[in-house]
């Protein structure tokens, strides 16, 4: 942002565009389309969780009167090992089809093994009992640090560690390594008068969207195909798919759906293909819509991971070395967060001497998906502990250890570049002097506070702007709205346009009618969705210009343009836009806009949130009692948004840190597969989350905006446990802190 | 000259910390790597987004590199 400038919308509190339709029921969601002639698709999944598939006999399931099409992985044309980026995190083609529907391998329970698509759903779930698969059952590998194990089964034979310093020469679990660093940190930890290290262990995690995944679909004889689905990124749910099924881009058109809550979870595709495949073999339309249960047991949730962190410090509370090992769940195909794990665990602290190293390792657990700031929350999580254990120890207070040595402009990130300016320093001042921080605590109650760092990204962004003869418009954005995007299309394209924010109609287009758009993902859509938004409104402000330009017979450099209206320099004449648009067919036809950007200079977020947590020492049951989250913003277009996504962030970590996981029993086998027993916080269990809003503008757009929408879930899993351990005396170093784990603490205490 | 500043990772490649290159171009730039550093495999660099000052890229091609400019690649960063 250049100069400072006077907004008349960003920043409003206006009304919702989706608002409406949300609340009347008439928004459609995944499972919302119906087609004529449409049937049904179920898939078989695996009852082990690791097993060698020695048959598939599908002979009783063709012959069900009501049976369709059958699809199995053979019906995918030949798909070989190739690095794909479709989605959040690079993978392998070969991966995914396998994902998709397993090849000769079960690699967790649930895995999808073959689809039916039949006349009516239960006929479809009737016949999938039909099939008859022959197993060789393996023992399944269900925790990082085992399957790290010389000796631990080997989920892929083919599967040779990347990135060590000779080349692997026998089969592992750990499909990649990493090392980050900066300084010397043994030198650094000889400077310190206190080193203080731990492990920590997060569980598998899921990002709890309300809405189950869900696609209806139709293949034509033609060979054009139609996929409607609930997914963060269209554009990316038909490279993937299209890549599969070797299909032209051009003969594949995606819709997304209105959708229910993503969190990364839905970037990725599971249904979409296989209900492709069944309609091509059935010539029928094909809807395909997950139970809870299978949403749980095969999609991909977030990585459990398993950390060492040791830090040093001198007295006066200067940090004087970092280092990490974390170790990352990918589940059954490679691929976790672990590279942002490893870039973030440290960043928000300017420290001389780091080292980091991060292992990518299979385990018989759905593989993961994206999770609001993939790696982030796990990373940060360890570190963030070990630095309040420090502050502790050495009698400082928290904030002020952090301030020590808070990441600022010029601090040399151990991933790279040097950081431009950033809003740490000013979200811990906030604290400080936050209500929260000056009250007192009880008995049995205890307060954690901890800072959290993400990257935001920028990446491809198409948006059109459409004008209409009354001078209203329309904005065809190509970002699937999970979290306000349509109201800050719809700000931003006012503020630049100057025309009042009702005049302004934001859609969600599909891949046939805007140019690519990234997934919505990394916190990206506000910052470069808004920046190609941005760009389109000038494009439609120049060649309204040089409209009126052409009515009055002057340059457009003679015009000039202030709040929607069109000034002709030379002389008194205006113009409104719904004046130029009204006689556009006379000067050169109606008037749209674009702009097709690939956005550079995301502004990093940095976040403090602080938690008062009571404890009930009688049961281990934890209630957050207070909660704020400071979070620096850039630029808060629309501010009820942005509070909520602090608050949702915050909500999803307390989750994280106090009740979630996945529990598998010794044969793989998730068993509490439902939100009765994976329990997610209710908004009855949470205090209102309070929100500050900080805004040190990012110099890379034009509005200043940073992303917001994942920085929020890092730091609550530290502040919560750590509230916990002040709570109870105990460190807590293994999440969730829940009740017979809060409890099992303070008895061990005892 | 632009200062090129490798991580770990491409360290094992290149076996220095840090080199400067001629101003140009992100291509320019990772031509002249390449050349220089014949056991710098293409796609593990290709792959890689880039930081030029500070800005992450994530597709370079033709992006300015200065005569002080600083240089990273950096690990791609999705999101969720």
């Amino acid at each position: 942002m250049s100069e400072a400038r006077e907004f008349k919308y960003i920043g409003q509190r206006t009304i919702r565009p989706d608002g409406y339709d949300k609340v009347t029921g008439r928004a459609n969601y995944g499972a919302d389309l119906s087609l004529p002639g449409m049937i049904w698709g179920k898939i078989l999944r695996s009852p082990h969780a690791h097993a060698n598939i020695k048959n598939i006999d599908l002979s009783k399931a063709q012959a069900h009167p009501d049976v369709l099409a059958i699809a199995t992985y053979q019906d995918f044309p030949h798909v070989q090992s190739e690095a794909f980026q479709a989605g959040e995190v690079p993978t392998d083609i070969i991966d995914l089809a396998r994902n998709v529907l397993a090849d000769d391998k079960v690699l967790y329970h649930g895995h999808a093994i073959a689809a039916i698509a039949a006349r009516s759903e239960s006929a479809a779930q009737d016949a999938l009992s039909l099939i008859e698969v022959e197993y060789e059952v393996l023992p399944p590998v269900m925790d990082v640090a085992d399957a790290m194990k010389p000796e631990a089964a080997v989920l892929h034979n083919n599967m040779f560690t990347q990135g060590l310093a000779e080349p692997a020469d026998k089969a592992s679990n750990i499909a990649s390594r990493m090392e980050l660093k900066k300084g010397d940190v043994a030198a650094g930890f000889a400077l310190a008068d206190l080193v203080v290290e731990r492990d920590f262990y997060t569980p598998t995690v899921h990002q709890g969207y309300i809405e189950p995944h869900a696609t209806t679909v139709r293949f034509e004889e033609n060979g054009q195909a139609m996929v409607w689905c609930s997914t963060q990124g269209h554009f990316d749910v038909r490279a993937s798919t299209a890549k599969l099924l070797n299909m032209p881009l051009g003969k594949l058109k995606v819709v997304a759906s209105e959708i229910g809550g993503g969190f990364g979870g839905k970037t990725t595709v599971y249904l979409e293909p296989v209900a492709l495949i069944l309609s091509r073999k059935s010539g029928k339309p094909v809807k395909m819509v997950m139970t809870r249960d299978e949403v749980f047991r095969a999609s991909g949730p977030g990585s459990a991971t398993r950390s060492h962190v040791k830090i040093g410090a001198m007295k006066d509370g200067t940090i004087t070395a970092m280092q990490a090992s974390l170790c990352f769940e990918a589940g059954a195909f490679k691929g976790s967060p672990m590279g942002p794990g490893c870039m973030t665990v440290f960043t928000p602290y300017d420290v001389e001497n780091m080292y980091i190293e991060g292992y990518d390792v299979v385990v018989n657990k759905p593989k993961v998906a994206a999770y609001r700031a993939p790696g982030a929350p796990q990373a940060e999580f360890a570190a963030e502990m070990v630095i309040n254990e420090i502050a502790s120890k050495l009698g400082i207070d928290p904030i002020e250890l952090r301030l020590r040595n808070a990441a600022k402009e010029g601090t040399q990130t151990v991933y790279g570049p040097k950081l431009k300016r950033v809003g740490l320093v000013e979200c811990l001042e906030a604290a400080k002097n936050s209500p929260q921080y000056q009250s007192a605590l009880k008995a049995n109650q205890g307060r954690g506070l901890a800072a959290g760092f993400w990257f935001n990204i920028g990446g491809l962004s198409s948006v059109t702007i459409n004008m209409n003869p009354d001078g209203s418009g329309t904005i065809l954005e190509g970002s699937p709205d999970i979290g306000g995007s349509r109201a800050s299309m719809q700000m931003m394209a006012a503020e630049e346009l100057g025309i009042p924010i009702d005049q302004l109609k934001p859609l969600v287009a599909d891949t046939e009618h805007v140019a690519y758009n990234a997934t919505t993902g990394g916190s990206r859509t506000t910052f470069a969705t808004g920046m190609a938004v941005i760009e389109a409104a000038q494009d439609v402000v120049r060649q309204l210009k040089e409209r009126a330009a052409a009515v009055w017979n002057i340059t457009a450099e003679q015009v000039d343009w202030a709040d929607g209206v069109a000034i002709n320099t030379t002389g008194d004449d205006r113009l409104t836009v719904a004046e130029i648009c009204k006689d556009a067919e006379k000067t050169g036809g109606q008037i749209a806009g674009t702009g097709n950007i690939n956005a550079r200079g995301a502004g990093p977020s940095f976040a403090v949130h602080l938690c008062d947590v009571e404890v009930d020492p009688d049961t281990g049951k934890v209630d957050v009692i207070r909660y704020t989250a400071i979070q620096d913003a850039g630029k808060a277009i629309h501010p009820s948004y942005v509070e909520g996504q602090y608050q949702g962030g915050a909500a999803q970590g307390i989750g994280w840190a106090l009740n979630e996981e996945y529990i598998y029993n010794k044969d793989g086998i998730m068993e509490n597969a439902g939100f009765l027993d994976y329990r997610i916080p209710l908004a009855s269990d949470l205090p209102m989350i309070e929100t500050v809003i900080i805004e040190i503008p990012n110099s890379f757009h034009p509005f200043g905006v940073r992303g917001v929408g994942e920085t929020g879930i890092v730091p609550p899993l530290a502040a919560v446990a750590t509230a916990v351990s002040e709570a109870i005396g105990v460190v807590m170093t293994d999440l969730p802190c829940s009740p017979p784990r809060v409890l099992a603490a303070i008895h061990g205490k005892s | 000259m632009a200062t090129v500043i490798f991580s770990s990772e491409l360290q094992r490649y290149t076996g220095e910390e840090k080199t400067t290159v001629g101003a140009g171009t992100y291509r320019d730039v990772v031509a002249a790597l390449l050349d220089r550093y014949q056991g710098l495999p293409a796609d593990e660099i290709q792959k890689m987004a880039v930081a030029i000052d500070g800005e992450i890229i994530h597709d370079p091609l033709l992006e300015t590199v200065g005569e002080d400019s600083e240089v990273h690649f950096l690990f791609r960063i999705s999101g969720g």
